[in-house]
């Protein structure tokens, strides 16, 4: 086999740098599209990373520790379903009380773990396809969260548009007093809907601790929860879509990296500030269209529902 | 289900300054918890954390220091949440801030002018401003989501600063430390209790807070803010621009967040360094929510965040805890004060028998 050339070096960058932010959004579009705005995928995706680096650390297992990272997302995206469902707290500051608590909790429980070294998730290399050449290690010698984050977006994809759970769960996002009349549970669907985003932000976390830099650092998430959320808009709540702009940040992060890696002139900070703003940049620029946005978002986000009122 | 929630037919007054009290109580419980697990003593580490580091006038002097820039802040904040405006980069705007104000110290280290300081604090002010316009104007002309915008900005903020400390900034004679200069004297902000770090800018702070109140209860423009947030249909009728309350509450907001991070480095720490906040900007969305919104419970309530942080770093100095149970109890707190706010718009009835619901139906 020849050696992996730049090109194909930069591609697989690319590849790993858009998978936590992939997995995240995914999860968050499915939650967005029953209703609910969960602003916590930052600290779901720190508790998913911590707890996936301890599971796999502790264990010695990396899918023991996939199912830690998973399990610690739905936890705490548990919790802020019994806030906003059943307590009816407003979304927006439970979904920041969500960030701030994963914020601490992470560190505290990554206190002794800092700086210990992990195997990197293995790559599962699909027989003869990985020998294509260019494209062969890029779709076919990768490790499974990256498969899993791929299948995923197009499973959101047939589930919400193909099959009827799917179009029960967009009509309690569009309008829970309908949906509820006519027999639907709508607390229950939307609780189910936020656990799903919790795994797939603690799997986004998982990526991040166990692959993409295979150790745990404090706040190693670095805003990419945030940037998930963003690319929800950006996607205008469709999960083919989430790919595209998952990619799209992906490919600006390492672009950054490589710019500092050669010696660009320009002072590291200044390129670390590209995803950021390029994020800012393409909100606007989706945003800009109002009833675009309007005509996808799901009519009922981040309102509150109770049956008696 | 034996529970069920009514609705109440107005929100209860009672209930809205109780529930912080409650929520309080149950963060304090779930720390003992929390301790416990860590294999802590739970009454001594509470005693330690809440007690101990305000236990003479050194730690008071300390927690009122915490507490100028988070009430600060969060009185700006509240006014976006009345009018449904989240604006949640107050920890960007807090280092603009900074940043812009420490250009004239930076810039004349030598200078002993009077005007110095006032002219520092104004454009810690108008540097709060400027970074808080952006949402603004995306928010207002681009449609674009406000709470994505301020939040992302606060990377991009600290970046800035960053990129200054690191750089054109930093001090020559400083052992290349990524520091600014250490402020002159006409810089720094006064003390005003000798044996403590109490500086005027505590004073400042709780001047602004009570006349951001005074503005708020008293002007128009506060009404405005007021009406667009509790009744948008209403507003809409009597012709009150939301695009304009939007402008109000962020540069409102933006400009004490710039003027919380000017006294940061103008009065404790004296220079710019790296990291010039502890999450300020983000706990006073916490000291908002708990303080009713309201400037006088945010008055109160800064103080309960502020003794968070120093409680966290006097059980890490003293017990050995890691930092980040700071950040835990300030989630727990917010957690507990949402899920206890349902008390204010509903009453909590025990179903007891099949007849009381039919009674009720009936």
């Amino acid at each position: 086999m020849e050696a992996i050339t730049t090109v194909e070096l930069i591609m697989l960058t690319v590849v790993s740098a858009a998978t936590p932010l992939l997995l995240a959004a995914t999860g968050e579009l499915v939650a967005e599209k029953s209703g609910v705005l969960n602003l916590g995928v930052e600290g779901m995706m720190l508790i998913g990373a911590v707890c996936a680096f301890v599971g796999a650390l502790t264990s010695g297992s990396w899918m023991l520790g996939i199912i830690a990272g998973a399990v610690g997302g739905v936890l705490m995206s548990m919790l802020f379903g019994l806030l906003t469902l059943i307590f009816l707290a407003n979304q927006v500051a439970s979904g920041l009380a969500l960030t701030l608590f994963g914020i601490g909790l992470s560190s505290l429980i990554g206190i002794p773990f800092i700086g210990l070294p992990i195997e990197k998730l293995p790559t599962l290399s699909l027989p003869f396809l990985s020998d294509i050449p260019l494209l062969g290690p890029l779709l076919f010698s990768q490790d499974v969260l990256i498969y899993l984050s791929v299948i995923m977006a197009f499973a959101v994809h047939w589930f919400l548009n193909h099959t009827k759970p799917g179009l029960v769960l967009r009509a309690v996002g569009e309008s829970h007093d309908a949906a509820h009349s006519i027999g639907y549970a709508v607390v229950k669907i939307r609780f189910l809907a936020v656990m799903f985003g919790g795994a797939m932000a603690g799997l986004g976390g998982a990526f991040l601790s166990l692959s993409y830099t295979p150790m745990w650092v404090e706040h190693m998430t670095a805003g990419r929860g945030w940037i998930a959320l963003a690319i929800v808009v950006f996607a205008t709540w469709k999960p083919g879509r989430v790919i595209i702009g998952a990619y799209l940040f992906g490919s600006v992060t390492i672009l950054q990296l490589h710019l500092q890696g050669i010696g660009v002139q320009i002072p590291a900070q200044i390129l670390s500030m590209l995803p950021y703003l390029v994020t800012i940049l393409v909100l606007v620029l989706i945003s800009r269209h109002s009833t675009r946005v309007k005509l996808n978002a799901p009519a009922c986000i981040g309102q509150i529902f109770h049956p008696n009122t | 289900m034996p529970i069920r929630l009514v609705a109440r037919q107005t929100h209860s007054r009672l209930m809205t300054w109780l529930t912080p009290i409650i929520a309080l109580v149950l963060s304090l419980i779930a720390g003992c918890v929390v301790f416990s697990l860590l294999g802590y003593p739970p009454l001594k580490s509470l005693y330690t954390f809440f007690l101990a580091p305000i236990s003479d006038l050194y730690g008071v002097s300390e927690l009122f220091i915490k507490a100028a820039p988070l009430a600060m802040i969060a009185v700006g904040l509240s006014m976006g949440f009345r009018a449904n405006v989240w604006n949640i980069g107050a920890e960007g705007q807090l280092t603009i801030g900074a940043i812009v104000g420490s250009a004239l110290p930076v810039y004349f280290p030598e200078s002993d002018n009077a005007l110095m300081l006032p002219a520092m604090l104004v454009l810690g002010v108008l540097g709060g401003m400027a970074w808080a316009s952006i949402p603004a104007f995306l928010k207002t002309k681009m449609n674009t989501n406000e709470i994505l915008t301020s939040l992302l900005l606060v990377y991009v903020a600290v970046l800035v600063l960053s990129t200054l400390v690191h750089g054109p900034w930093r001090d020559p004679g400083g052992y290349n430390f990524p520091e600014s200069v250490v402020f002159q004297d006409a810089a720094v902000i006064p003390g005003i209790l000798s044996g403590t770090r109490l500086h005027g800018g505590t004073i400042i702070a709780l001047l602004v807070v009570l006349s951001v109140w005074l503005l708020f209860s008293r002007t128009v423009a506060g009404f405005q803010v007021r009406v667009a947030g509790l009744a948008p249909n209403a507003a809409r009728y009597t012709g009150i621009h939301f695009n304009r309350v939007i402008w109000y509450v962020l540069l409102g907001a933006g400009g004490l967040a710039g003027l919380a991070g000017i006294i940061e480095v103008a009065g404790p720490i004296g220079q710019l360094q790296p990291i010039i906040s502890p999450g300020y900007g983000f706990s006073a969305i916490i000291v908002a929510f708990l303080g009713r919104l309201h400037p006088i419970g945010i008055l109160f309530a800064s103080l309960v965040l502020a003794l968070s942080y120093l409680g966290g770093e006097f059980v890490q100095i003293k017990m050995g805890l890691p930092l980040g149970i700071a950040g835990v109890f300030q989630g727990m707190l917010l957690f507990f004060l949402l899920a206890s706010d349902l008390l204010i718009n509903y009453r909590v009835e025990w179903r007891t028998s099949r007849k009381f619901d039919r009674a009720r139906t009936d």
